[in-house]
Formats: structure tokens, sequence, C-alpha cells
């Protein structure tokens, strides 16, 4: 049987070869066959979702909810103290200089990342600002929500901390944050879905702990290096099951 | 600062110290808290602990009201509980009491934790507040909490 792995489209760039790497790395552990598609869109990521046809997946915080109540996935990892958070950054130049100076009709530009989105939209809160009462400019990437911002098309605009750290000094420079989350828990995991847990001949326990203890081998390290983690932190069910519910109070 | 007699639903009652000093709510922070289902609190984030002013400690095993400031009527409060056993999610605009008797606004949403379709819990998660919104709410509870006493 041959399974596939899938990791959420907000991933940055400088990591599609460690994802390959990981993959490569699972198959040799599992003595399983594992297809690694990668997803441009969080749209048609969560079309194959629902038609069934992941079985492995690193998964944001916003996907796990559907992934564990109503697909039966299982939580097995997060990388260890890495936690989702998001910046609303602005023009540098700008005069803004917190949340509070953007006003209604401003235009936020974001990327296609849902959480990302979901965060940066509670930050606007105490300005009064909604969906209602902005424009969203929607661009594909990280890279392009800066150029927006330094163009001066956009007000403010949204990144995850991550992709916001890994910009180029250049661009750094030009584009300044005006307030940063600090959420702490909420974190992207790894999940595994019922036909692997059922059919690798893998038990859960033993998937676990495979991957718990992934760099305590040399192999493993690297790889985990690869993927820019220093190891996998375990994730129970509940663990999981609190993040859904702190994710819940966090969407209208 | 006064000292300010609470009495809660629970018929228990504590002796307060009240200020009128507000503190301001940490940008991008939230406060994380949960509870049982009788609303003592089971876990909170080092957010709950800074702005509440009270040590981890002293928080665990209290009931979630040890935060409830004398200016919010009761009826917002049967509101929430309401809401939660019926099963749903409840949002609303909460000034809490410090340890020291300062006060802070926040926007609080709380979901009922269900699991194997049983409630276990409450998770509450408390985030910054337009302060429209909260000088709103510093009327409305006003005319509410006048109308509890009277």
């Amino acid at each position: 049987m041959k399974f596939t792995m899938t990791v959420s489209p907000d991933f940055s760039p400088d990591y599609i070869a460690g994802w390959y790497i990981f993959n490569t790395w699972l198959q040799n552990q599992t003595n399983q066959a594992i297809h690694l598609e990668l997803y441009n869109s969080f749209d048609k990521q969560r079309e194959d979702i629902k038609a069934d046809k992941i079985d492995l997946i690193y998964a944001n915080p916003y996907d796990a909810s559907m992934l564990i109540r109503d697909k039966g996935f299982v939580a097995i990892a997060s990388p260890y103290r890495k936690t989702d958070e998001a910046v609303i950054c602005v023009n540098s130049e700008s005069e803004y200089s917190c949340v509070e100076d953007l006003k209604s009709g401003c235009t936020i530009a974001t990327a296609d990342d849902p959480e990302v989105s979901t965060i940066g939209m509670i930050m606007l809160e105490p300005a009064d600002l909604s969906k209602e009462n902005v424009t969203i400019e929607e661009l594909k990437n990280y890279v392009m929500v800066a150029k927006s911002l330094i163009g001066n098309k956009a007000d403010a605009g949204f990144f995850l901390k991550e992709a916001f750290d890994d910009m180029s000094k250049f661009i750094k420079s030009q584009i300044k944050p005006i307030v940063t989350s600090q959420i702490s828990v909420i974190r992207h995991t790894f999940l595994i879905g019922p036909d692997f847990v059922n059919n690798s001949g893998i038990s859960e326990e033993d998937f676990r702990q495979l991957i718990n203890s992934m760099h305590e081998s040399e192999k493993g390290a690297s790889t985990l290096k690869s993927l820019g983690f220093e190891k996998w932190e375990n994730q129970d069910h509940e663990e999981a099951e609190f993040m859904i519910d702190l994710m819940d109070t966090l969407v209208s | 600062m006064s000292t300010v007699e609470l009495k809660y639903h629970d018929q228990s009652t504590s002796s307060r110290e009240v200020s009128d000093e507000e503190v301001p709510y940490p940008e991008g922070k939230l406060i994380v808290s949960r509870t049982d289902t009788s609303g003592k609190i089971t876990h909170c984030n080092q957010s709950f602990v800074d702005m509440s002013g009270f040590e981890e400690n002293e928080l665990i095993g209290q009931p979630h009201y040890i935060l409830r400031h004398p200016d919010m009527p009761a009826a917002a409060f049967k509101d929430l509980w309401d809401t939660l056993k019926a099963g749903n999610k409840w949002k609303g605009y909460v000034k809490n009491l410090r340890k020291d008797g300062k006060y802070y606004w926040v926007y609080a949403v709380v979901v009922p934790n269900i699991r194997n379709g049983k409630v276990v819990g409450y998770a509450s998660v408390r985030r910054k507040p337009s302060r429209t919104k909260v000088n709103e709410c510093i009327a409305l509870y006003k005319t509410m909490l006048a109308e509890e006493q009277s």
C-alpha cells in the first residue's frame, strides 16, 4: 500500500528539500512507500484531505481541528519550542507606530495563510478593525506582502513570524513591525491518519517513539536540521484537543 | 484604594482591595486558562499569572471568580454560564480585578471542552479589547449593576 504525506502550504521554501529528505528517512525507517505531495494552495490541499487522499500531514493548527475531529487523525508531535506567531508590519517610513494608528478603510496585505490571517485580524481588533471595514489584499506569498508595503499599496501586512525573520536584510530595512503576537500555545503538528494507523503495520505507539527519538541518531538529527527543527516534542491527544479548543476561541 | 466586600454566586464572600488604576493589556498576548466544570482553575499561562498579579499556585484550584471585579454585573456571568451550559461559545468584555486591587479589561472568549460527547471543562482565552467597546461596556455595566442593586 502506498501512503501520501503532505505539509501545510505555509512552510518556508527554504525547507522544500528538507521535507523530501524527511520523507526518504521516514520510508527507510518504516519500510513503507510514502509519496510526498506538496501544495501551493490551502484550498487544493483541503480538497484532497476531504477526499481522504492524505495519510500523514504536518498540519497548521487551523487544519488540525478538521483532521483530528472530523477525519480521525492522531497527533504525534510538534517541533520542539516552535510556536506559531504573527507579525503586523508597515512601511518603515510610515507614520503608523501602533495598531491603533490604523483606521477604518485601510488596506491590509496578507498571504494565503488562514492561521496568520486569523491571528492578524485579532491583533487589529483593539483598533476597531475587522474584515467589514478594511480592504484585504490577498497575495501569493510573504515577499509579495512586503513588496506591497514597500510600494505603499497596503497600509499594513500580516506575516508568519518565522517568514518575517527569514526575510532578507534589504527587505527588513524597508518595513517595520508594529505588533508581534506572543500566543505561545498554537503550533504546527505532525499527524497520522486512520489508513496509516490501520494498514502500515506500525502501531501508533511505535510510530510516536520513532518520531520523538529521531534526534538521537546522527541521520535523524541531520534530517531534522534540514527541516529547521532541533527535535520533535510529543503531542498527546489531549494536548492536541486543547489546542483545537483554543483555536476555536480565536475564530469568529 | 478602598476595601470592598465581594459576594459570589455560591454565597462565599471575600474582602478585597480595589483601586481605580487600570493596567494596560499587553500587546500581542493572549491570556489562557482552563477550568473544571465547576469553574475552578486547572491551568493558566504565564500571561494570566502576570496580569492577575497572583502566583500560579495561588490560582490553581481557585474559582475563576477570584478575578471578579465589583463593577461587573452578576447578569454578565449568568449569561456566560447559561451559554456554556447550553454547549455554546461565550464572548464578552470583562473588567478583571488583580490581586493588588488594580484592574484590566479583556475581550474574553470561553468554550466548553467536549471530550467523547461530554463537557469536561472550559477553556477561556482573553485578548486586548477595543477601547470603543470597553467604553460602551462601562456605561452598560453601570446601568446593569444599578438595576441589580435597586
